[in-house]
């Protein structure tokens, strides 16, 4: 049930702005499809002819012609230039999404990553001819060891949800070596957790029983103990837990859920608050994955790639999916098949997201151990500074206590002011910034996540703090204009997502009949 | 350090702002006993110099694909990239931007994905796309999930031909899920007999066409085959530009498409990442996985593109999502768009043209060599060589000599009896002499044997 | 005689008879927002009390409808799969979900009245 109730139909219609003759406005520039924009018949590619030959696709040719636009790499450039234009980044500005953490990007890891060494090796070549390929890969295990004090990583899986899944396939593979394959099937999670740990649950078809957090925003030993059971294989726990905050309880919780006989799956979307001030295999952790795209700075690129590296303790380490790599006399060995072990399977074809290993490794190298500490503790320092500076014009859900990396606000100091989290978050675009994480985690009413990471400097931060001030006074003043019609100033304002979903268009379609 | 921004000065201020001692106080849940007090195990920071060197030291010591005879394909394809889609996915907003859930100050990435998701869907001969995935093998383990979904079975009939890694991909998740896979055994010839292992129980056919051996298949009749059991059919590929010249997933009546779009805009990087297609009818639209861009208008009337059928999605759905996926391979996706409008329908012809004209002539020079044997009748651009004695030692033979063979079919398959063949993969970037030298070395390496 | 009854959850029966109609209540059509989607439950479908029976979307949520009361499903509501606004122009009218022969008269004693729901959403805040 959508309790917030938030519009998705723009109610407010708009006065038009001053129209010109190409709809552009200055910089900002109208671009089509390159459907609409490009030539069918064209290409701006050129490749030679190949000198006559007798083709050998035999009857399985195409019957129906492509129909794709070509574009001159002119034409390419221009139409690519100008899309990228309507997108803010953090290049550009401070992005200061709760849970994401949007760290700068170093240029070093995109030179690193284009090496020929790394970028110019196929995963199947002879493993004599890829042994650099390996190293890397096992350099960055090692480090990520180190970090974590735990016993094995799962290099292969693809994105922080696919490694929560190599670590719960651990765990199920796991108890079903135990034997209690069919009497295990509960796992235990926070209703504050991030929606792909239930989801990746009931992937593996196991239900999800809630352990609600305290007042105090954190899971108790008790409440974890009164859950546990002989169904439960596993608890989920984030931590630091979606609220920013430490999960201060999460030994004794470790200590009960394995006296029960169940694992514990650690979400480490937040490893950048503690990464060199405590490790995850000390406090209990089972199976950890790891954003490399978060803690590790690789590009978000726009949704994606990432990559999901999984940290296993000794009990789970047995059950790693293959590929994993194996250092035998001098050299480096890929083992690609589970006979002879007890590996749960296969997360993907081939061995893991290799372009991100290497930005992340060149992060870690460049950082190394004391650049580590620092930025931890950095992004520690800056929330908190955010949260003092901010807290006595916006609410917060668990009272004045320090957070972590992340500072949490809910909605109550918006209650008579007719405006929602959302409409704050729409200002915050005309003002130049990418607004934080709203409405998540759902325990806490319209949810303002905001996670400045280590990147920001002080200025950067006493702007974003000043700015936020002036948006709240104005929404306690009662000036809803200026929120209720946001965001002006962006190449788009406010869209009907109702129609979108309604009545969904899905591609580009031809006017003229195939 | 080079990037962290605040010094000690503005730390100070910040923590007396704060109104705590110093930084340890910001940590103090973390129970005493579990807080480190040193520093990590690993060195000190480095200097961008040094960081050079090190990781310049571990890349020299694998083989560039670029630097020999390179003839190696088997799911992922070494492709000349033009120079302007990587110049472009460095673009720093298209590099740094985040997932698109603010679509105001996101319309390039949306537009990219809504343009994307057409020609993908174009390429394909579907309806509808999504905004991809990870990758192929992991797109076709989604497929096979939203079958189960689809048709209320839970059975799925994997052919012969399918890349082995992809099956095993699907075979570990059905068995997580608690659905069942019908394997068939490894189909070197494309003869396999794979509608008779379909049945009412079946919820989808998974078949792949060019296949794991090369073999172009027709996928018409087993769709057919799968329909009148109520069934679906998963049409898989791997190397997108297959799709210039040979029949599509969905002119053979396809209900899902997946592959792999590495081949192009994508560089090899030792497997990752890579970018899975996904391409479905329309009626299916609500169970399929992933993120979906989607046209709509803004207040002012203006066309704009949006996330939208979300609610399919883990962060809404939760337990009930169709699937646990969070991101896309956006950035990927980018690179393989920007390469495919530069080359259009008639460039990508014409580059499938040069792939298979090059291995139709590698095919003829290695046929020529004594014992050597090829083993397809047709193919696209990859081909099986069976050759006296393991493949994989002659592949280690013909490495040591300067050239990649191919994918000795042992490695990915050991104990099907075909320990004696290689997948051989031609494309663009192989020059006459490229297949010359291959030739050559092939012919030293077998005469020497004893 | 009708009589509306309304769920925890949110449910309405509109009870005539043997039959009960079942759809979302006002309330929860306003909280979702926009509906995009609608699922209905087939025809023939025997549905306990507390069975998930259908869903409803709107654009940033997605809920299930329960069954108030058990029964079996005798006709569904076609329209509001292809017009899913119907759900929030008129809820308790043309947006029914579905329609059940009521297996056990009983249970709608545990059901409230629009006074009772009323009250009860009041308390929600």
């Amino acid at each position: 049930m959508n309790v917030q109730g938030r519009p998705t139909h723009p109610e407010t219609a708009a006065a038009m702005s001053g129209e010109t003759f190409t709809g552009n406005r200055g910089l900002d520039i109208e671009e089509a499809l390159i459907f609409e924009s490009g030539r069918f018949d064209a290409t701006g590619v050129d490749i030679d002819e190949p000198a006559p030959f007798e083709p050998k696709l035999g009857p399985h040719a195409r019957g129906r012609a492509l129909r794709l636009p070509g574009l001159t790499e002119p034409e390419a450039i221009r139409h690519y230039v100008r899309l990228s234009r309507n997108n803010y980044s953090i290049d550009a500005g401070i992005y200061p999404l709760g849970s994401c953490t949007m760290k700068h990007n170093p240029r070093l890891n995109e030179k690193m990553a284009r090496l020929p060494g790394f970028a110019d090796v196929h995963p199947l070549q002879p493993v004599s001819t890829a042994q650099g390929a390996l190293e890397l890969i096992e350099a960055l295990s090692n480090a990520l060891l180190i970090m974590t004090g735990m016993d094995a990583i799962a290099m292969s899986p693809k994105a922080g949800a696919h490694g929560e899944l190599c670590g719960m396939m651990a765990i199920k593979a796991a108890i079903e070596a135990r034997g209690e394959g069919e009497t295990r099937r509960v796992a235990l999670v926070p209703d504050s957790a991030h929606g792909t740990n239930p989801a990746t649950a009931a992937l593996i078809g196991y239900s999800v029983r809630s352990v609600p957090a305290g007042a105090d925003g954190i899971v108790s030993v008790e409440t974890v103990k009164a859950a546990l059971a002989p169904d439960v294989a596993a608890i989920m726990l984030t931590n630091p837990n979606t609220c920013g905050l430490f999960e201060r309880e999460i030994v004794g919780i470790a200590d009960a859920v394995h006296e029960a006989g169940a694992y514990f799956y650690c979400d480490g979307a937040n490893f950048n608050a503690v990464v060199g001030k405590t490790r995850p295999g000390d406090l209990g952790v089972d199976a950890m994955h790891i954003n490399l795209h978060k803690t590790f700075s690789t590009p978000h690129g726009g949704g994606g790639p990432g990559a999901g590296p999984v940290a296993l303790s000794a009990r789970l380490a047995p059950y790693a999916p293959v590929p994993f790599i194996r250092r035998e006399g001098g050299a480096l060995r890929l083992v690609e098949h589970v006979e002879g072990s007890e590996s749960f399977g296969r997360m993907c074809a081939f061995h893991g997201q290799m372009g991100m290993f290497v930005r992340a490794l060149s992060f870690i190298l460049s950082h190394g151990a004391d650049g580590l500490k620092q930025a931890s503790e950095d992004a520690v320092l800056s929330a908190n500074y955010i949260r003092a500076c901010l807290s006595d014009v916006m609410s917060a859900p668990f009272g004045d206590r320090s957070c972590m990396h992340e500072a949490l606000f809910d909605d109550r100091w918006l209650k008579d002011t007719g405006l929602t989290t959302l409409d704050f978050a729409k200002a915050m675009i005309d003002e130049g910034y990418h607004p934080m994480t709203v409405y998540f985690p759902l325990i806490v009413h319209g949810a303002m996540l905001i996670e400045p990471t280590e990147s920001e400097s002080k200025a950067s931060l006493d702007l974003f703090i000043m700015t936020l001030r002036d948006l709240a006074l104005a929404a306690k003043a009662g000036k809803r204009e200026r929120f209720l019609s946001a965001p002006e100033h962006s190449p788009r304002r406010r869209l009907d997502e109702t129609r979108a979903a309604r009545q969904p268009v899905l591609r580009w379609t031809s006017p003229q009949p195939a | 350090m080079r990037y962290l921004p605040l010094d000690e000065s503005e730390r100070e201020a910040m923590l007396t702002r704060i109104g705590v001692p110093d930084i340890e106080a910001l940590f103090a849940d973390i129970p005493a006993d579990k807080r480190l007090h040193g520093l990590l195990d690993i060195p000190l920071a480095k200097s961008e110099m040094a960081v050079e060197r090190a990781m310049s030291a571990i890349a020299g010591r694998s083989v560039a694909a670029g630097s020999v005879p390179f003839f190696l394909g088997s799911g992922a394809y070494r492709r000349h990239i033009p120079a302007t889609v990587d110049h472009l996915i460095q673009r720093s907003e298209f590099l740094t931007s985040y997932t698109p859930y603010q679509p105001e100050i996101a319309q390039g990435t949306l537009q990219v994905l809504f343009e994307f998701q057409t020609q993908v869907a174009e390429l394909t001969g579907m309806q509808v796309a999504n905004a991809s995935m990870y990758d192929g093998s992991t797109a076709c383990g989604e497929a096979m999930l939203m079958a189960h979904r689809l048709t209320r079975r839970n059975r799925a009939v994997i052919s012969g031909g399918l890349h082995p890694q992809y099956a095993d991909v699907c075979a570990t998740l059905a068995h997580m899920a608690g659905d069942r896979i019908s394997r068939l055994a490894p189909d070197l010839r494309a003869s396999e007999d794979i509608i008779a292992a379909i049945d009412d129980e079946t919820s989808c056919v998974i078949a792949q066409s060019p296949d794991f051996f090369g073999n172009p298949r027709d996928l018409a009749a087993i769709a057919e085959a799968a329909h009148a059991h109520g069934a679906l059919l998963i049409a898989v590929f791997t190397d997108p530009v297959a799709l210039g010249l040979l029949r599509s997933p969905g002119e053979m009546g396809a209900d899902i498409a997946v592959g792999e779009g590495q081949g192009l805009g994508n560089a090899l990087n030792f497997g990752g990442p890579y970018v899975g297609l996904f391409a479905t009818r329309l009626k299916y639209v609500r169970q399929m996985p992933g993120r979906l861009a989607g046209e709509t208008v803004d207040v002012e009337g203006r066309r704009s593109f949006v996330l939208t059928l979300s609610t399919r999605e883990q962060h809404i759905r939760r337990e009930k999502a169709t699937s646990n996926i969070c991101t896309n391979s956006g950035l990927c996706a980018l690179a393989f768009s920007i390469h495919l409008s530069l080359l259009g329908a008639k460039g990508l012809e014409q580059l499938a043209k040069v792939n298979h004209a090059n291995a139709v002539e590698l095919a003829e020079r290695l046929a020529a060599i004594p014992s050597v044997e090829v083993v397809n009748a047709h193919f696209f651009n990859e081909f099986v060589m069976r050759t006296p004695g393991p493949a994989a030692e002659l592949i280690e033979a013909l490495a040591k000599r300067g050239v990649i063979g191919g994918l000795p079919v042992s490695r990915l398959l050991p104990g099907a009896g075909l320990d004696d063949c290689i997948v051989v993969a031609s494309t663009e970037t192989n020059t006459g002499e490229d297949r010359a030298a291959y030739a050559e070395a092939l012919a030293d390496c077998l005469t020497m044997k004893p | 005689m009708t009589q509306i009854l309304y769920s925890k959850d949110h449910e309405y029966v509109r009870v005539e008879g043997e039959e009960g109609v079942v759809g979302i209540s006002e309330h929860a059509q306003q909280q979702l927002g926009d509906v995009v989607f609608a699922e209905v439950p087939p025809i023939g479908k025997k549905l306990k009390q507390g069975d998930a029976a259908a869903v409803v979307e709107s654009v940033k949520a997605a809920s299930d409808v329960f069954a108030p009361v058990s029964g079996e499903v005798v006709a569904v509501n076609s329209e509001v799969e292809s017009t899913p606004g119907l759900i929030n122009e008129d809820a308790l009218g043309k947006g029914w979900l579905f329609r059940l022969r009521l297996a056990d008269a009983n249970e709608l004693k545990g059901l409230m009245d629009e006074a009772a729901y009323a009250e009860f959403v009041k308390s929600l805040g």
